[in-house]
């Protein structure tokens, strides 16, 4: 057996203590250096500058962790939905992007077709199970034990499908979303803190209480139902699973249905923010680094990398943004990823990686 | 009845290791090769050598060139557009520093560039495996992309950010910029890619080709048999970004004669490149032609074979049919048969070798 994870490199660096305390040990020294020999100030505004700004200013500091925070939240709700698919089945789901989407522009369609808001979010629950059924029965069930990436793929002729059908049926222009007749707050509030003003919007709470609310009731429902144990069995192993007589057609059915409820909640809540419209099937890309900073197969996983990706980024567009130009957002969470993935390579949560001859 | 092996013998090691051991296969081959050279050119229309043909080159390049790192090495890539990308702006800077060496010359060279980017992004395939290796190419295209933007030498400080195509020339021909005919790009796109294509079969069928399929099959194993991983891994990345740079640039200077190319290297291009591959079939270079004749020739074909067909669908709605029917058809065939077109392929000239005998 030959572990690589756990294979003993040839010397003295493998230590992780000895490693890190060398790379620390030799960062601090060429900083030191560095900094001496500086002209142009270039080291003083990566290392020293940012930090304090965020000394001088701490309300601002706040401000953008809390940004951080709430962006972050919607990129584990995302993750989330693609972790519960990835768990079960082993699909990598590349879809889930567009079934949030999706979801969020079959509730503004229905309301604007005249349907009262939560009827119409009970069909839009119903429209999300037909699509569950569908996509078992015509794409996963012929597939069955195919490579995973041939099913990635599948997924990819999925969102191809769902785009031309939701944008056939509601048209491309963005819509708003729906969130007075949720009874979903608006506005915000201005908190007097460290000397300054901290303005956080009414939405973005509510959209970390419900994702909170959401994650502790799927754990529960993982935890304590017939369902969910079954589930968490798929998730062990299809084979013994099957064994036991759980059936796996009826538990895909199940996992991609609680997607598509992630989806929808995702949906009303990044609809919320800014509008719906097909742009959010890129903000879903960004799903992919916190997912695979968490580890795919891990729900906290999701969650931390999330926030971890969230703040990341946030922190890193205000403060380090300008000296390169700005607009650095749309990379840094996947180097922020790429940088955790060279120490862990199955990402922080994730099953350990073993390989056997 | 016509293909059949039987008379045909091997007397000599060559013949018995040649990529095309039959004569029919190789009279195939010379029949395909005279009608894109003869036939195309002189009975296609303007229209179908400039929207159909070219963009079916370019793509069919750059989907070699992600064969040869996902299909052949096994090492996912998300960031194809990218290193496209590379070869493009890199082609675009030769031009503007050596205004008088031939433009094939600077396409060709172009993609070096575009190998080096691609090995300093493959260096965390070392360490980093399977679908968590994604991140690694989604951060190179992200960041390719934001400095495609952002960093103006790269496209000579122009106001308007775009690549903007010279006139350049090839035996007194103009072969781009606006007054190239889109025969003339034909030619030069075609003997591009047969040349590419003709090197790739000799590569993959080479020993570095049968040491990156020993990686894709099993990496450890492959260690234990004295491949080095390093070598093989980076190797691949950096052959497959170089073809991945000459069909890039190639795409700005011969099929789009310029434009704002940071909008066109974007990840839905990566993901085409990808689904090109995986559809035509992991490891086959002619599956790349396939997968790109089906993803890039369908939709046109789509948006004017259907009216023509009597279906009165027009505009906005053509496309989404179109998002609809390629979704579709992708699940079919996946379904139909998972190893790809090549695969269907191969098993057509199988039942035709024993026709008209089933076995």
């Amino acid at each position: 057996m030959s572990d690589i994870a756990t294979r003993p490199a040839p010397n003295l660096l493998a230590s992780p203590l000895v490693k890190t305390g060398l790379i620390l040990a030799a960062i601090v020294a060429v900083l030191a250096v560095g900094i001496r020999l500086d002209s142009s100030n270039t080291l003083y505004a990566i290392f020293v500058d940012p930090f304090q700004q965020m000394v001088q200013a701490p309300d601002l500091l706040v401000q953008t962790v809390w940004e951080g925070l709430v962006s972050g939240v919607l990129y584990a709700l995302i993750a989330l939905g693609f972790v519960l698919i990835f768990k079960a089945s082993g699909v990598f789901n590349f879809a889930q992007g567009i079934m949030v989407v999706f979801a969020a522009l079959t509730l503004v369609g229905l309301y604007e077709k005249g349907v009262p808001a939560f009827l119409a979010v009970v069909i839009t629950l119903g429209v999300m199970f037909a699509l569950a059924v569908t996509i078992e029965r015509v794409v996963l069930r012929p597939l069955v034990n195919q490579p995973d990436i041939i099913l990635f793929m599948a997924t990819f002729g999925i969102t191809y499908f769902l785009i031309g059908f939701g944008e056939a049926l509601f048209g491309g222009n963005p819509k708003q979303m729906i969130a007075e007749q949720l009874y979903l707050p608006k506005g915000a509030i201005d908190l007097q803190i460290l000397g300054g003003l901290v303005s956080l919007q009414k939405i973005d709470i509510a959209a970390a209480l419900i994702a909170s609310l959401m994650i502790a009731a799927l754990a529960a429902f993982f935890q304590y139902t017939r369902i969910g144990r079954a589930l968490r069995a798929v998730a062990d192993s299809h084979k013994a699973a099957l064994s036991v007589g759980i059936s796996l057609n009826q538990i895909w059915v199940i996992v991609w249905f609680t997607a598509g409820i992630v989806a929808l909640i995702t949906g009303i809540m990044w609809g919320a923010r800014s509008d719906v419209s097909f742009a959010l099937e890129i903000v879903a890309l960004k799903a992919l680094p916190v997912l695979i900073l968490g580890g795919f197969t891990s729900i906290p996983g999701a969650i931390v990398g999330g926030l971890i990706i969230g703040i990341g980024e946030k922190l890193g567009e205000f403060y380090w943004g300008p000296l390169i130009g700005g607009g650095i957002e749309s990379w840094l969470a996947y180097f922020i990823a790429l940088g955790f993935l060279l120490f862990r390579p199955q990402g922080l949560f994730g099953d350990k990686i073993i390989e056997r001859i | 009845m016509l293909y059949r092996e039987a008379g045909q013998y091997k007397s000599n090691y060559a013949a018995d290791m040649a990529v095309f051991p039959l004569r029919e296969d190789r009279i195939g081959l010379g029949v395909i090769l005279a009608i894109a050279f003869i036939a195309i050119p002189f009975l296609g229309s303007d229209f179908f050598i400039a929207s159909v043909m070219i963009p079916f080159l370019v793509f069919s390049l750059a989907a070699i060139g992600l064969n040869i790192l996902t299909g052949y090495t096994g090492l996912i890539s998300l960031g194809t557009a990218a290193f496209m990308g590379v070869g493009a702006y890199s082609c675009y800077k030769l031009t503007t520093i050596f205004p008088d060496v031939n433009i094939v010359v600077l396409i060709l060279v172009s993609g070096l560039f575009s190998a080096g980017i691609g090995v300093l992004f493959g260096l965390p395939s070392l360490r980093i495996k399977g679908f968590y290796l994604a991140v690694a190419t989604l951060a190179a295209q992200f960041f390719l992309q934001w400095a495609f933007v952002r960093v103006p030498w790269l496209f000579n400080y122009n106001a308007s950010g775009a690549i903007e195509v010279p006139q350049r020339t090839l035996f007194d021909l103009p072969i781009t910029g606006a007054s190239a005919t889109p025969e003339t790009r034909y030619f030069v796109c075609l003997g591009l890619v047969v040349v590419l294509t003709w090197f790739a079969s000799n590569i993959v069928h080479g020993k570095l080709g049968r040491s990156w399929m020993a990686v894709r099959d099993m990496d450890i194993a492959a260690e234990l048999m004295g491949i080095k991983l390093l070598n093989a891994k980076l190797t691949a990345f950096a052959v497959s970004s170089y073809f991945c740079g000459v069909a890039g640039a190639m795409m700005i200077f011969l099929w789009y004669g310029g434009g704002e190319a940071a909008d066109v290297f974007s990840i839905r291009l990566s993901f085409n490149i990808l689904f090109m591959v995986i559809i035509g079939g992991l490891g086959s270079l002619i599956g790349s032609f396939f997968g790109a004749a089906f993803l890039s020739i369908l939709p046109t074909a789509l948006k004017f074979g259907l009216p023509a067909l009597g279906i009165p669908i027009q505009g906005a709605a053509a496309e989404h049919v179109t998002f609809m029917l390629v979704g579709a058809l992708i699940i079919t065939f996946l379904i139909v048969e998972p190893h790809g077109l090549a695969r269907l392929w191969q098993i057509g000239k199988q039942k035709l070798r024993t026709w008209p005998f089933p076995y």
